[in-house]
């Protein structure tokens, strides 16, 4: 759709508050040729209970229904892979469901399972994401990839999926970008930025102390776009249970309140049809107003520079939390850095900077803990987790992932998990000599947004402590 | 080489021709323990093509076929072309007229956005690099995905001209490509013509 009813646009309410209890995670690398599945969605529950001071079985008794996260079945070979793990975690006779929107998995696992308690459906549920990619050989990995494009419009050109989405990157990095060499830089620091967190974060799969000059001698995959350039391909699991108030808070002390939605938008990037661009509250008609002049090129919208689904996610979900400047109102995010470019694409859409502006998110220093300009903590830390470029891309895991991360910092427990030297040592790792606390001090909002592919699918998820909410 | 595949340093490494490989054979560390087992797959589908169906018959005839919505109560898309072809208006569903746009195509068609893809995945049939183009044509609402034969690399902006595989045809999208505007037609690929 290019126009949009009033009805369609209505503020999303939940009938009864949603909060998140725990979450939970494995650790995260590009194979576990000595696991299955199960073992690593059965770690990361356990470490959601433990993180309560519950056991497992203790937590099962609150569950009631069960939405998993998986997105590609093919590369498992198994359908129905959700009903193996919910056996395997003992959790029949339980209701459950299977969630797949592509990258977005992770992110609409939640969303289900939100709507689940908020509905009165269920008091409590749990939302588990993991991703297996690893038993494939490469060539068909790309295969199977494309085949979440068009099956006959996009698949049979190429068979591989970098293809139909680069071409969006390419506008991006013309018309916005100009294809300034300081603009070439500041992706490049997105990249630096996002691995270097993860060298903090033990369930990360790709810690690297790494330069802007190393990510632009990095291979290129497709022009501007090099291998440090790109998210990880991973194997891990991830889960968050949530609740009614009731119910979360006999479960823990320190429930969060959590809003979550979601938006959509065209498969194939080929049927992008030109529209207005949806306003955030903090943008006025005047936001706009010469953006074809400013950025020649850029008169078609959301045209290959801009996701529509992700900003309508955010147009949903800043109503529905009563965000009314995602800078000022949020203290961290967790963004989907499939690529440098689409996470600069990705502030935009969700207001952080102006349409034509997210390069300046980086550059002001405003997406650091600490701002490196001038020494202050950042305004608004993205990705401390280290994001899908340092962190992981377990697809179904991802978004879960994303909210787990949020929730350490506004619990003000992130030293506790990401610190832990025994936990290190559990996953065969050294918790390095100059290990930084990356805690978000006084953090009391954060959002997560997760994305599919070219954009089909977005969620936006915003936790807060319930006494800093701003809807009421 | 027939194909085999081991666990070292906990990654699979792989060897030899994947697509042959036989099923039921351990994989193992480098400690000599049972990782798994190989699992071939080799599949074919009868996919129906359904409505779309006129669309991939006319690239074998040289045709370029779009749709558009002549539904006069359509409050969006009145008159609105589509290609890629859609059987049904987006907005309204009701069913798209299909119309030859080859004409249109062979003078208005320009590139909107580009990438020059070094990598495919397995099946592919196109040469390496593909440059993959997203092709605009005048008073059409979208932005067909196709590639660009021959040697010249694409730019934004620039002007090109679909041609067919009409010669053992494919009857898939693959049979739709573009050249640069001023290629002469004896200079096109084996298999391709201008339209027809
Ligand atoms: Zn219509």
């Amino acid at each position: 759709m290019i126009r949009f009813s009033k009805r369609q646009l209505k503020t999303p309410r939940f009938l009864r508050d949603v909060y998140l209890v725990t979450g939970g995670q494995s650790e995260y690398r590009r194979a576990f040729p000595e696991k299955r599945t199960e073992e690593l969605c059965i770690d990361a529950f356990q470490d959601a209970a433990k993180y309560i001071g519950m056991t497992p079985q203790a937590m099962k008794k609150y569950i009631h229904t069960c939405y998993y996260g998986h997105f590609a079945d093919h590369f498992g070979d198994q359908l129905l892979g959700e009903a193996v793990i919910h056996d395997r975690l003992g959790l029949d006779p339980l209701g459950n469901i299977g969630v797949k929107t592509g990258g977005a998995t992770g992110g609409s696992t939640i969303w289900e399972a939100a709507k689940a308690v908020a509905s009165g459906y269920s008091d409590c549920t749990l939302a588990l994401g993991w991703e297996r990619m690893d038993e494939v050989p490469t060539d068909e990995g790309n295969n199977y990839i494309s085949c979440a494009a068009d099956k006959d419009w996009e698949t049979p050109l190429g068979h591989i999926y970098t293809g139909y989405y680069a071409v969006m990157a390419q506008k991006y990095w013309k018309v916005y970008g100009r294809e300034e060499e300081s603009f070439r830089r500041t992706l490049a620091e997105i990249s630096v930025k996002n691995h270097g967190y993860a060298c903090h974060n033990p369930m990360a799969q790709a810690p690297m102390k790494i330069t802007v000059e190393d990510v632009l001698k990095s291979p290129v995959v497709a022009y501007p776009l090099r291998a440090l350039d790109c998210c990880l391909m991973s194997m891990g699991a991830s889960c968050v249970i949530l609740a009614d108030k009731e119910t979360a808070y006999e479960m823990c002390k320190e429930p969060l309140l959590i809003y979550s939605t979601a938006g959509s938008h065209t498969l194939r990037v080929a049927d992008r049809r030109d529209m207005e661009i949806p306003l955030l509250p903090n943008e006025t008609e005047e936001t706009y107003k010469n953006i074809d002049k400013e950025f020649p090129g850029g008169e078609r919208y959301p045209g290959f520079t801009g996701f529509l689904a992700a900003r309508m996610a955010a147009y949903y979900a800043y109503r529905m939390a009563g965000i009314k400047d995602p800078t000022e109102d949020l203290d961290l995010v967790e963004l989907h850095d499939a690529f440098t470019i689409s996470d600069i694409q990705t502030y935009e859409d969700i207001g952080i900077r102006p349409y034509g502006k997210g390069r300046t998110y980086v550059e002001s220093g405003d997406c650091y803990l600490t701002n490196p300009k001038t020494g202050k903590s950042g305004k608004l830390p993205a990705n401390l987790s280290g994001g899908l470029i340092g962190c992981m891309h377990s697809v179904g895991a991802t978004g879960i992932m994303q909210t787990v991360e949020c929730m350490l910092h506004i619990h003000g427990r992130h030293a506790e998990i990401h610190g832990d030297a025994k936990r290190w040592e559990s996953y065969g790792k050294k918790k390095p000599a100059d290990w930084q606390d990356l805690q978000v001090k006084g953090a009391k909002r954060a959002l997560a947004i997760s994305h599919a592919g070219v954009g089909s699918h977005v969620t936006c998820t915003i936790l807060m402590k319930p006494d800093a909410r701003l809807d009421k | 080489m027939s194909y085999s595949v081991k666990v070292v340093k906990g990654q699979f490494k792989l060897q030899g021709e994947f697509h042959t490989a036989e099923p039921n054979q351990p994989i193992r560390d480098e400690h000599g323990k049972l990782c798994g087992i190989t699992n071939p797959r080799r599949v074919v589908h009868h996919h129906s093509y359904g409505g779309e169906a006129p669309f991939f018959q006319g690239l074998g005839d040289g045709r370029l076929w779009a749709t558009r919505c002549d539904n006069k109560d359509c409050e969006v898309a009145y008159k609105a072309l589509f290609i890629p072809f859609r059987i049904h208006c987006p907005d309204c569903l009701e069913k798209n007229t299909p119309l030859d746009i080859t004409d249109l195509a062979n003078r208005t068609a320009h590139v909107y956005s580009f990438m020059i893809c070094e990598r495919s995945g397995a099946f592919n049939s196109l040469e390496k690099p593909i440059r993959f183009i997203n092709v605009e044509f005048d008073g059409v609402s979208t932005i067909l995905m196709s590639y660009l034969l021959g040697k010249t690399n694409p730019e934004i902006g620039m002007k090109v001209r679909p041609v067919f595989r009409t010669k053992q045809p494919t009857f898939t999208i693959t049979d739709l490509a573009f050249v640069p505007a001023d290629t002469k037609e004896k200079d096109l690929p084996a298999g391709f013509t201008f339209s027809k």
